[in-house]
């Protein structure tokens, strides 16, 4: 569903893959790629995970489709490599299991949501999601 | 006097009367610890009586062998009343000398008396011969059958006969343990291997407490746990082990004390707490320590545990290279991964960067029980060590019991290392035990060979022959996870999911989520047979079962480990192996 993309900058594509360039047990280092785009728009294409409640004005978009098992793991693991999604309203109706292309904002840095204290890293302010192509 | 009668026969967790009482539908006393509770004598507990729904309370009166327990106890209750539950608390407390213990609460309500009674057993045994040391392997879901098919691909069989055993089913004594918590019939792994640490029963993703019933996580009564009994009773070293998160259920357990296993955060930081803190911490999960500002980190807060832990005299391993480094620490924190550590399979035998990615230095579970043991064993007075092998349990969630296989074959060859450690002195007891099942069963085997595929190619009977594993250099590993012939593997509670009975390459979870059901994941085994679920649709994975699990022993203390034995055995059995004195 189109948000209104009228007079945007033209949006710069980003992979999963283009996110970070090393990481050790003692962090993760960030990609040059994705410090320069920090600020300017971009897209990516992944999956919606499940939110944690449908209120939620943002989602986590993963490369793969996600199927969180709370007695595997617990709920509170991610994978690493996962971008947040901040909408300006709660969306709900979007398939978890189709990719989606989301374009918007880039925002890189650690940010912890104040009403679920999700935890984020990246983020992207979206203006567009759609269906992938 | 039919209200007290009636609540004397009520069970913890409010049974509903509703017909003989109107007024009070869902009224209870609960008294944690629970009827038939265990202790060891001096073992310290937080002893709590909570009063459901019983109206308005005159008087409440908990009496311990007929005793006032603030009397028995030598130490004031702290009793809130309120109109939904009311509490009467004293916390810290022990029950020194062996024997049964009564209990009995009497409340006077404006509507009348109820009452409840419970009864413990407190034990001080010995063994004959005492250990010095004790090693607890935990298989995280290492059924009979996980450990069977460890035993086909490591050792091999040759007309019907195993050419050899594991080294975990060549030990002295065999128990089947059962496994259920005092809220279900299946446990997660956060309750089980509370069991193992404290010797109480817990609730599903808890940990080292009986629940009460608020909603805080970190306020529910607690049981001291053996790792801090070995501190507190004979300054032990202590020591965890994990390839998961270093603050997943099983590692945890052995050290904190929460309702809710996913306060993982929590839970790394409780680790720096002086009363149980492990002098070994050896696993994956650094996220957990790392302060929020650091990329990867999923702490909410600015601490850096590293550092608190590196202020502490511990020294820092960060792979694999740093880990083997280590010579003259008695303190040793090693994180290997932000998140749970590779498995064998992606770590030793495909190597494949697109799973690994800059994780290409993570020790083996060999590698880390071998540092474990180096350290820990410079303690005159002995040690506690417990290894998980905890990826078995999560390949087998994603029904990847090739990759859960390699695993437990990779913890089958660390209980090599701690059996080659246990022969040079004789005094150390070494367990091997499961916290739950999973359902995988062997089938047969599968292979392609005639042109068939999918079921058509499951091969049963006298049909199946044998599978083709190869071990040519004799690492104990099969050199290749994929022969022409392999095991068929089915599983009895899956999610709907695609099955071509055949290995892959990269780690894929069978079932997704589409909406608010579960479907079969279209990116695994697409050209496979769609397995429809006998589960509900809200389960995403492959789940636990109920079946007793095989625990074998072997040393000072393994003669407590015989027949059919409650999970929380387990625990009785170590701390009579080291003749804990837990009064001092």
């Amino acid at each position: 569903m189109a948000l209104g993309n009228w007079g945007k900058e033209a949006a710069a594509p980003l992979g999963f893959a283009e996110l970070y360039s090393g990481a050790s047990s003692l962090g993760i280092q960030f990609s040059p790629k994705l410090k320069s785009l920090n600020g300017k728009r971009v897209s990516m294409v992944g999956f919606m995970a499940p939110p944690l409640k449908p209120t939620l004005a943002f989602f986590v978009l993963t490369k793969v489709p996600m199927a969180i098992c709370p007695f595997c793991s617990t709920d509170a693991d991610w994978p690493n490599d996962i971008v947040v999604v901040r909408l300006s309203k709660p969306v709900t109706a979007l398939p978890y299991d189709q990719p989606i292309q989301v374009t918007g904002r880039l925002e890189v840095g650690s940010q912890i949501d104040r009403e679920t204290g999700f935890v984020s890293l990246v983020r992207i302010i979206a203006d567009t999601l759609e269906r992938a192509k | 006097m039919v209200l007290t009668l009636m609540l004397t026969m009520l069970l913890s967790g409010g049974a509903a009367f509703a017909a003989q009482l109107p007024n009070f539908p869902y009224h209870s006393i609960d008294v944690l610890p629970i009827d038939r509770a265990k202790f060891l004598a001096g073992q310290k507990i937080d002893f709590e009586v909570e009063l459901k729904d019983l109206g308005t309370i005159k008087s409440v009166e908990v009496l311990i062998n007929y005793n006032p327990a603030e009397k028995f106890f030598g130490k004031a209750p702290v009793v809130k009343l309120a109109a939904g539950v009311s509490s009467y608390r004293i916390d810290q407390v022990s029950f020194a000398k062996p024997g049964p213990v009564n209990v009995i609460v009497n409340v006077l309500t404006e509507q009348g008396a109820a009452s409840r009674e419970v009864n413990y057993t407190v034990v001080a045994d010995k063994a004959q011969k005492l250990a010095k040391n004790v090693i607890l392997f935990v298989g995280d879901g290492m059924s009979l059958q996980a450990r069977q098919m460890a035993r086909i691909l490591s050792k091999g069989l040759t007309e019907g006969k195993y050419h050899d055993l594991l080294e975990m089913e060549k030990m002295s004594n065999l128990a089947l343990v059962t496994t259920s918590g005092m809220d279900s019939l299946v446990t997660d792994s956060a309750n089980s291997a509370s069991a193992y640490a404290t010797g109480s029963k817990s609730a599903v993703n808890a940990m080292g407490i009986y629940p009460n019933s608020t909603g805080d996580p970190l306020d529910d009564p607690k049981v001291e746990n053996i790792i801090e009994l070995a501190k507190r009773s004979r300054g032990m070293a202590t020591g965890i082990v994990s390839t998961a998160n270093i603050t997943d259920a099983t590692p945890a357990a052995m050290v904190a004390h929460t309702r809710r296993r996913s306060e993982q955060n929590f839970i790394a930081a409780s680790m720096l707490d002086p009363e149980h803190r492990p002098d070994v911490i050896l696993g994956g999960g650094s996220q957990h320590f790392l302060p929020k500002s650091v990329p990867g980190s999923k702490r909410s807060d600015d601490r850096n545990l590293v550092e608190e832990f590196k202020s502490q005299g511990y020294t820092f391993a960060g792979n694999k290279t740093e880990l083997n480094q280590i010579q003259n620490s008695a303190k040793v924190l090693g994180l290997f991964q932000l998140d749970n550590m590779n498995v064998y399979i992606d770590r030793e035998v495909t190597k494949n960067p697109a799973v690994l990615g800059s994780f290409t230095d993570q020790p083996t579970l060999m590698d880390m029980t071998k540092q474990a043991i180096n350290v820990l064993s410079k303690n005159q007075n002995g040690f506690f060590l417990m290894v998980e092998g905890a990826c078995i349990d999560k390949q087998l969630h994603t029904v990847d019991w090739e990759r859960a296989t390699y695993d437990t074959i990779e913890m089958d060859k660390a209980i090599g290392i701690a059996k080659e450690f246990a022969k040079k002195n004789n005094d150390t007891l070494i367990i091997v035990v499961a916290d739950h099942a999973h359902s995988a069963s062997i089938t047969g085997t599968y292979h392609e060979l005639d042109g068939k595929t999918g079921r058509q190619a499951v091969r049963t009977y006298a049909e199946a022959g044998f599978p083709t594993f190869e071990d040519k250099n004799k690492d104990g590993f099969p050199d290749n996870p994929a022969p022409a012939v392999t095991l068929a593997i089915q599983y009895a509670n899956h999610p709907e999911y695609y099955e071509d009975y055949k290995f892959n390459p990269e780690p894929i979870a069978p079932a997704i989520k589409s909406g608010s059901k579960t479907i079969a994941n279209p990116k695994k085994d697409a050209n496979g047979d769609l397995n429809s679920s006998k589960l509900p649709d809200t389960e995403t994975q492959e789940v636990h079962t109920a079946d007793d699990v095989p625990l074998t022993a072997d040393g000072p203390g393994a003669e407590y480990f015989r027949g059919i034995m409650d999970n929380t055995e387990v625990f009785f059995g170590m701390v009579r192996a080291l003749g804990l004195d837990a009064v001092k």
